[in-house]
């Protein structure tokens, strides 16, 4: 059991990250304190969409991530309540023209071969998939294996299955890390003063690590990037899967070609449908973007036209964690023993938690990696030299 | 003025666009207008004349609206000076949105809700007025989600518009002095109504006798002596609520306890009286969800609301941006109407660098005050007590839109870790409907504080809703760039 001030390890940060980094560590038998400076999802885990997309990742790094944790969301969802949400509704890319099939469809066959179960769906079956989608569409791709949880609530399950073994601590910002004689890690100091002792401190501060990797004179260039997320009235089931459009976009100024995707627009079991989101590098800027909106409401309209007349009842912001290389950083800090990172997840954060949880907890025990975390060592951007 | 049937004439850039057309925003726009600057006046209403002077439309051949008015003049006087004036008046747009682009102000609206398509409208101007007025707060009780138990507001507004009565024999019950107004209409509409049950204590209107004395208005009579009531046989019973209402299919009767300071119950002190229906009420918030999209400053209010802070000349704190009535504060109709005009010769010395006519100002300042000072006295006798929510059960619905108890929002702040209105609302959904909290926002933020920590329990930051009103999504869809797009925008 953690004393009140001391525990095995301290995760600072309650968002699906952290929580999953605590939940893994209660799991294999550490106590752990949880300290974030508001609520438990407060962040950018209030402030997303829970999509557990395979569909949208090349092959690489990060689907590799990606394979690993949509096994372990499978296996959370039968350990955690119902209220999760957790639904492998699957997943439909759809393309416009016959430029766009084919280049979704070299995209797939690479993914297949990287363990991706892909599907191709003619056009004229694209309608038994999903009766409300525009006529005149190429085809698509299903992928059975996306899925979608509740972010906040899974968050605040994960944090709840820990049991004894995890101490959350709300409403109590890290202002400082302690360390020892040899630069190691000792624990956190809170604004209040309080000092809570661990040694292992996680830094899973999301979209703010960079700010905790500086306290501990590390750098870690996490940076923000703006999204905005429609959700409409709420709707018998229009839309079954998450649906976006895949179009191949052949930049003819440079020989850079890109694939191109629209707003995921996904039918909630309460009834809205959610189309989002933006990707926008403005920092932590709130200002309203009615170019944002824009571009989601009509991308919806266009794959679903009944959606034209169904009205956006809110509006909501994110800022996603992201670093220069796109990818997280997951691992022990080379510069200062004790410490280790969970941050940077961007746009795939909620999908990508219950790995980084698994992985932060094996770095701390020891054991088996679930895989090779190589390319989210957390020292790759110091400066070379 | 100019009817919205001529939008082709409309120029795209106003000197000023004012939203809402009750007292506050009629009477900035006459006034801008009258000193010469191009004015668009936007509502989401056909009609013009906002909550107070809301009235039947002509079409149901009601003979005398001002029979429930006080004050039906004032509303009269600024309409004539309406319809003289070049004002582009732009009924049924309702206003979703105000952003900056590129140093104007463009002002977003859906129009042509009612049968035909919705189409989206952009108005540009150099400067905006809100006027958008409040809407009737509401606390949770036993029994309120009843059929026959109506807002009090909403039941004097039905009255206005349509004349029906939501009962025949209507208790009147909640906080604060609209619900006197209310009781008042209902009985000379032929209502029997046997009791205005009122939480708080009146008292602390004594404790202002300058206000009191320096206010004319006839309502604060009524508040305070309850003549009118005595008229019609109305008994005002304070430090009072409703904490049960009974009924299988609709309302039957209702348990009215005595409440002790903090608004706890009086253990044994349940009576029933019987009704068919119950208008309720717990006073008027501003509606400002406009302009804290645009981070404007706030300020609670003494009965804990949230209106924005505003200058000596009612501008907001970011530039050119201005309000007039209750956004501002709860205050009435008079208050509304003297901080609009004050609102509209500032505009104009701003834009048209018109002198400020400075004894005209200096009165209007000085009215205004005075009638703040009193509206924030009222405001502070009627402050919600920290024990209402001791009346309610576990199952009572907190959020009516997502069916959402009592039980679960404290399980949201016990178990799951909320500590805020908005975590409360990720985990169970309370405030996510039709209404967007705008019904249960205050009581939630009231559970969240008082089962959540210290510090939640300081002034909770104001609800994010960047959407004033539902936007169609082929409207917001198919709005043309008012600019060169920033190219930074992607979809992922
Ligand atoms: C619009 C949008 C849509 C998205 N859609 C998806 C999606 O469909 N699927 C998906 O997988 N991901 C999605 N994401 C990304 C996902 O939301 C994030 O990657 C993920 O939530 C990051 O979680 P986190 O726990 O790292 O960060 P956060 O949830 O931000 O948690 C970090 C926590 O650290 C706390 N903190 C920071 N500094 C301190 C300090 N000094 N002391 C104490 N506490 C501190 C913060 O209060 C915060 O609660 C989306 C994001 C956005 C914005
Ligand atoms: C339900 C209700 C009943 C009331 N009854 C009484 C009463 O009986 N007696 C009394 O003394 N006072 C009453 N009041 C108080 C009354 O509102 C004020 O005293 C007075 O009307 C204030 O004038 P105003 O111009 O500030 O606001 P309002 O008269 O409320 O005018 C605001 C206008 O703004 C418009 N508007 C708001 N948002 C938008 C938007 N997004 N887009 C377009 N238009 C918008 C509205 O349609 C409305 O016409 C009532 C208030 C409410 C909310």
């Amino acid at each position: 059991m953690p004393t009140r001030t001391s525990s095995d390890v301290i995760v600072i940060g309650a968002g699906v990250v952290g929580a999953a980094c605590a939940y893994y560590a209660a799991r294999a038998g550490l106590t752990v304190t949880v300290v974030d400076r508001g609520p438990v999802a407060g962040g950018t885990t209030g402030a997303g969409e829970g999509n557990l997309l395979l569909s949208d990742k090349e092959p690489g790094p990060e689907l590799s991530l990606a394979l690993a944790s949509a096994e372990l969301w499978r296996e959370l969802a039968h350990l955690l309540p119902p209220q999760i949400e957790y639904e492998p509704k699957g997943g439909l890319v759809v393309a416009s023209g016959e430029a766009g099939m084919a280049a979704l469809r070299g995209f797939a066959a690479g993914q297949e071969s990287a363990g991706v179960r892909v599907k191709e769906v003619p056009a004229d079956r694209l309608h038994d998939l999903e009766p409300h989608l525009a006529p005149g569409l190429a085809g698509g791709y299903h992928y059975p294996q996306d899925a979608q949880v509740m972010p906040a609530l899974a968050a605040a399950h994960l944090l709840r299955a820990g049991g004894d073994r995890i101490r959350l601590r709300l409403g109590e910002e890290v202002t400082e890390l302690l360390t020892g004689e040899g630069g190691e890690v000792r624990g956190v100091r809170t604004a209040s003063g309080t000092r809570l002792h661990a040694p292992y401190v996680v830094n899973a501060a999301g979209t703010w690590g960079g700010r905790i990797a500086r306290l501990a004179g590390a750098e870690l260039p996490v940076l923000p990037r703006r999204g905005f997320v429609l959700v409409t009235e709420p709707l018998p089931r229009v839309v079954r899967h998450k649906v976006y459009a895949a179009d191949y976009v052949a930049d003819v100024a440079s020989d850079s070609a890109a694939l191109q995707t629209s707003a995921v627009v996904e039918g909630t079991a309460a009834g809205p449908v959610l189309i989002g989101a933006s990707r926008e590098r403005v920092g932590f800027d709130r200002t309203l973007s009615t170019e944002a909106l824009r571009r989601l409401a009509a991308q919806a309209v266009a794959l679903f036209p009944v959606l034209g007349t169904v009205r956006a009842l809110r509006t909501y912001a994110g800022f996603r964690p992201y670093l220069p290389d796109h990818l997280p950083a997951i691992g022990p800090d080379p510069r200062v023993p004790g410490l280790l990172h969970a941050c940077g997840h961007e746009g795939a954060g909620v999908g990508l938690a219950p790995v980084t949880g698994l992985i932060v907890a094996v770095c701390v025990t020891g054991g088996q990696l679930p895989l090779d975390i190589a390319p989210f060592a957390p020292g790759r951007f110091a400066a070379k030299g | 003025m100019r009817p919205s049937a001529e939008p082709p004439t409309a120029p795209d850039l106003y000197d000023l666009a004012v939203i809402g057309a009750g007292c506050a925003g009629l009477s900035g726009a006459v006034t801008a207008s009258e000193l010469g600057l191009s004015v668009a006046l936007l509502d989401a209403s056909p009609q013009i004349g906002g909550q107070f002077f809301r009235h039947p439309a002509p079409a149901t051949g009601a003979a005398r609206p001002e029979a429930l008015h006080h004050d039906w003049s004032l509303f009269t006087g600024l309409r004539r000076r309406l319809e003289a004036s070049a004002v582009d008046l732009l009924g049924g747009h309702h206003v979703w949105s105000v952003v900056r682009e590129g140093g104007l102000w463009a002002v977003h609206a859906v129009t042509g809700a009612d049968g035909g398509e919705e189409r989206a409208v952009r108005v540009r101007a150099r400067a905006v007025l809100l006027a958008t007025g409040a809407y009737e707060r509401q606390l949770p009780f036993p029994g309120w989600t009843l059929p026959g138990v109506v807002g009090a507001g909403g039941a004097q507004a039905m009255l206005k518009s349509g004349l029906v009565l939501p009962g025949r024999r209507v208790v009147v019950a909640g906080s604060g002095p609209l619900l006197l107004a209310v009781a008042a209409s209902l009985a000379a509409a032929g209502a029997r109504v046997p009791a205005v049950i009122e939480a708080s204590g009146y008292l602390g209107y004594a404790r202002h006798p300058y206000a009191l004395a320096a206010n004319p208005h006839k309502l604060t009579e009524a508040a305070v002596h309850g003549g009118a009531l005595l008229r019609h046989r109305v008994r005002l019973r304070t430090r009072t609520a409703v904490t049960e209402v009974h009924g299988t299919d609709r309302v039957e009767a209702v348990t009215v306890s005595r409440l002790d300071r903090d608004w706890r119950l009086v253990p044994g002190s349940g009576r029933r009286i019987a009704c068919d229906a119950l208008a309720v009420g717990h006073g008027l918030a501003p509606q400002i969800d406009l302009a804290t999209t645009l981070g404007c400053a706030t300020r609670t209010t003494p009965d804990r609301t949230t209106a924005l802070v505003l200058d000596t000349s009612q501008e907001t704190s970011v530039r050119d941006l201005w309000a007039a009535g209750e956004p501002g504060g709860v205050g009435g109709a008079r208050l509304a109407d003297v901080e609009g005009e004050l609102a509209g010769l500032a505009i104009a010395a701003r834009l048209r660098g018109h002198p400020a006519r400075r004894g005209r100002v200096r009165e209007l300042e000085r009215r205004r005050d005075r009638m703040r000072a009193f509206a924030d006295a009222m405001a502070a006798a009627h402050a919600p007590g920290t024990g209402w929510p001791q009346w309610l059960a576990d199952d009572t619905e907190v959020c009516r839109c997502e069916e959402v108890t009592t039980q679960s929002v404290r399980a949201a702040v016990t178990d799951l870790g909320a500590r805020d209105a908005r975590t409360v609302k990720l985990f169970t959904r309370a405030g996510m409907g039709w209404c967007q909290g705008r019904m249960c926002g205050a009581a939630v933020t009231c559970l969240a504080a008082q089962h959540g920590s210290a510090e939640a329990l300081a002034e909770p930051a104001p609800e994010r809703r960047p959407f004033a009103v539902p936007v169609p999504l082929r409207a917001l869809g198919s709005l043309d760039d008012p600019a060169p797009a920033p190219q930074t925008v992607t979809t992922d």
